[in-house]
């Protein structure tokens, strides 16, 4: 699989606060998204015969329909809200590594009309095993977080100030993007004066809600090179994940050893055994921050510094520019835009062609999450030829 | 200054179901007894109860009576009524709570009338009861060693 497929197309609707895309429909911003990737990529609709979802994707049989796709020769969806995002991107290589496909579209949509997602517990149906969730009154997700961001304190030292570092280095990636929903310099008043919502996390620790549609045009490395734009390629993606972290947050019955991860290590484990490179190798990463101090996890998951000490790693200022490690510098999910995964993949794209807003000079590899969440987590290993 | 104290989460969002396998948590909570299920072949503990061990796949299980006793695993504190009906109950303290009778098994549950700056990972903890309307009874954790 490595090397031999490459997206060569991105499309984006603009970036809405919650709600603030209708009267556009879900379908109007997917199609938007998708005819834009294909434009990117000096494809037609015609060319299209696959798409690629996670659960924040459309019928595929309504899409096909409505942008007028002759024939689709695949369809496919990884099992997994967020954790799967990345997923999709492992989908569409396999689809098209194997000739099922030729020219897949992978994508996600977010339109928060009625649901808010600090509340989305509270959504759910009645369940047996939801009975024993919805017991402690829990009704979002960040109130389960904030307990795996307090045991990391406990055991680890981990403080707000390392949580703090994540959200301002990220604010100052985003403050130099029109894309940005939040572009207002950050400080650490500011992160400490900000209202508590789930101790130990506060408002800055949070993902946006925000409405909008991504799409990704992945096809052949050989087609690729005739392409407008150019490619960049697929060295590696995975999703799964080990039973430690099945459930993931929704029930925290992993072992102590598992419940202090982002439960990314063995995704992390064959990226870099199928890209056949180092975390060293990695010049900028793209980590899901649907919470802030869930990036710290996952640091340690894909190797770039021990397990335990990412606290550290980020006080050195290794996420910045001109750090170890810059991340998320798009702005990520907590000030640029959270379209649940997506705009991370745009980014690691924009780096690899070298035409970010906040260009890693030279960038050859990126790494992009999907997670920490129930399993499966997903996540790829994207190149510079 | 006033010292605050860890209430009781808001009651609306419990949602009551059960089937074959979680019932029997929830008959014994009913008389105020805490139990957990456990695989009568191997003895592992589980929780959630599914229909079978995750350790040897057995489907015969036991549920044994525990004391009660519990370890806070880690809490939160919520303190921002993320949609108005939380309003009255802020603040309240989700917790893990370990059982160590039960190895392995963690509840989700909440420390109640525990002042916030006394709830710590680690500290022993005990089952409360609470009942509903509905006659279902859920469990919390008040500090300290049972009385």
């Amino acid at each position: 699989m490595r090397d031999r497929t490459a997206i060569v197309g991105v499309g984006s609707t603009p970036y809405y606060r919650r709600g603030a895309s209708a009267p556009q429909t879900r379908f109007e911003l997917a199609g938007k998204a998708v005819l834009a990737a294909l434009e990117d990529a000096g494809l037609s609709v015609t060319d299209v015969d696959g798409f690629a979802f996670y659960s924040y994707g459309l019928e595929p049989g309504g899409l096909t329909e409505m942008l007028g796709i002759p024939e689709l020769r695949f369809s496919a969806v990884v099992s997994a809200a967020g954790g799967g995002s990345a997923g999709i991107l492992d989908l569409a290589a396999m689809a098209v590594a194997t000739g099922r496909a030729n020219v897949v579209v992978g994508m996600g949509v977010s339109q928060m009309t009625v649901q808010r997602y600090g509340s989305v517990f509270t959504q759910l149906p009645p369940t047996p095993e939801g009975a024993f969730f919805s017991m402690a009154g829990l009704v979002g997700p960040g109130q389960t977080m904030a307990m795996m961001a307090r045991r990391r304190m406990h055991v680890f030292g981990e403080t707000r100030e390392h949580f703090a570092e994540v959200a301002m280095s990220t604010r100052l990636y985003a403050s130099t993007r029109e894309t940005a929903l939040k572009r207002e310099p950050m400080t650490l008043d500011d992160y400490f004066n900000a209202p508590m919502v789930a101790d130990p996390l506060c408002l800055f620790d949070f993902c946006l809600e925000t409405d909008g549609a991504l799409a990704f045009v992945v096809t052949s490395a050989e087609r690729a090179r005739d392409l407008r734009q150019p490619p960049v390629l697929i060295a590696a993606s995975a999703h799964g994940g080990s039973m430690d972290w099945g459930r993931g947050f929704f029930w925290q019955s992993m072992p102590d050893e598992a419940y202090l991860t982002g439960g990314h290590a063995p995704v992390g484990r064959r990226l870099y055994e199928m890209a056949q490179i180092t975390p060293d190798d990695i010049d900028v990463a793209l980590l899901y921050d649907h919470f802030g101090p869930l990036v710290l996890p996952q640091l340690e998951d894909y190797g770039f510094c021990p397990r335990g000490e990412a606290g550290p790693f980020v006080a050195s200022g290794a996420l910045r520019k001109g750090g170890k490690l810059p991340l998320n510098t798009h702005g990520g999910h907590l000030s640029e835009a959270y379209v649940i995964g997506m705009t991370h993949i745009r980014e690691a794209v924009e780096q690899l062609r070298g035409t970010a807003v906040n260009q890693v000079d030279g960038a050859r590899h990126a790494l992009v999450s999907g997670g920490p969440a129930p399993i499966p987590l997903s996540g790829a290993i994207l190149r510079r030829p | 200054m006033t010292v605050r104290i860890s209430k009781s989460p808001p009651p609306q969002f419990f949602q009551f179901a059960a089937d074959a396998w979680t019932e029997p948590f929830w008959q014994a909570a009913r008389e105020h007894r805490l139990t957990a299920c456990q695989c009568a072949s191997c003895g592992r503990f589980r929780m959630p109860p599914t229909p079978f061990c995750p350790n040897c796949r057995s489907q015969a299980v036991e549920w044994p009576e525990l004391s009660g006793r519990g370890v806070i695993f880690s809490f939160s504190i919520v303190e921002r009524a993320v949609v108005p009906a939380m309003a009255d109950y802020i603040p309240y303290a989700p917790a893990l709570i370990e059982l160590p009778d039960a190895p392995g098994v963690r509840l989700f549950s909440n420390v109640v009338g525990a002042p916030l700056d006394e709830i710590r990972i680690g500290a022993p903890v005990h089952a409360v009861w609470e009942d509903e309307v509905d006659g279902a009874s859920l469990v919390r954790f008040a500090l300290g060693d049972p009385p």
